[in-house]
């Protein structure tokens, strides 16, 4: 096959990458920094950047689904935004671990206060049971596809999450009573 | 399933990219792509000279042509989906304004 015809063949098949999973990046990217504005330009760069190493996750996957290096492009600049943020000294870090859901207008109201208790305990954890918990239920993805994205093993990976629901559960249970006194 | 993870999946719900976001990544996906087709068909001027490569030329031109519009049919398939869904989507969008509006006024 011809370099033209190979890139091509490439090109096809980062297309069918891009067409199955901008809005998992859009919306792992929405839940790490709170806004559309700055998910948009993370979604982008992400894409972007994929693009850039495609033939060569592509060669190294071994036919292994690419979401993962997928969404661990868009965690790490994630982080690089997270970070660049914190050394803005004009940034609100208040608002650097907000999280807001795009939720609708009656949802809003029905379930504020339960939406909002969770949101809040979800960003007011520590980062890497954060974004599993992001990567679970936001974008689906399974234990094996989490442990790759972070770098960690499928034991670890289960534990993480583990943790995490429950120091979730324990907040919750905390603000419930706080709130019942 | 427990009461957390239920909790869980009814707040992280999954978000759709806007429309500008899509066409303006298809853009500069398309872009990216026409451009390094181009540069790998400058890159062997030799094999102009070689009519024998000249089938294979033609046939890796065709095959450019077809991936490299991929990214143009996801894009006219995706502007398709959404003429359809226009309407609906509109009245999503300001709803969503809307409880954004309602969430910042709520912090206040």
């Amino acid at each position: 096959m011809s370099a033209t015809a190979e890139k091509a063949e490439l090109d096809r098949e980062f297309t069918e990458l891009y067409r199955l999973h901008l809005r998992d990046v859009y919306s792992y990217s929405y839940y790490r920094v709170g806004n559309h504005h700055d998910a948009e330009d993370l979604t982008e760069q992400t894409f972007l950047q994929a693009y850039r190493h495609f033939a060569r996750a592509l060669a190294e996957s071994n036919g292994r689904p690419l979401r993962p290096w997928l969404i661990r492009i868009a965690h790490n600049l994630a982080a690089n935004y997270h970070r660049d943020r914190s050394r803005r000294p004009q940034t609100n870090l208040e608002d650097a671990g907000v999280i807001s859901a795009p939720h609708e207008t009656e949802d809003l109201v029905e379930g504020r206060e339960e939406l909002t208790a969770v949101l809040r305990g979800v960003a007011g954890l520590p980062d890497d049971r954060r974004e599993a918990l992001i990567m679970r239920f936001a974008i689906g993805m399974d234990n094996r596809e989490i442990a790759r994205a972070l770098g960690r093993s499928e034991g670890a990976t289960k534990v993480l999450i583990h943790r995490a629901i429950r120091q979730l559960e324990a907040q919750l249970e905390t603000e419930k009573e706080v709130g019942d006194e | 399933m427990s009461e957390v993870e239920r909790m869980l999946r009814g707040a992280l719900v999954p978000v759709e990219p806007s429309m500008a976001l899509s066409e303006r990544l298809e853009r500069r996906l398309s872009e990216l792509t026409d451009a390094a087709v181009g540069e790998l068909a400058e890159f062997d001027p030799s094999a102009l000279r070689d009519p024998r490569r000249w089938a294979r030329l033609v046939a890796a031109g065709i095959v450019a042509g077809t991936a490299g519009g991929a990214l143009v049919l996801v894009r006219a398939r995706q502007k398709q989906r959404r003429r359809e869904a226009q309407g609906l989507r509109a009245l999503q969008r300001g709803m969503r304004e809307v409880s954004a509006d309602m969430r910042h006024r709520l912090r206040r």
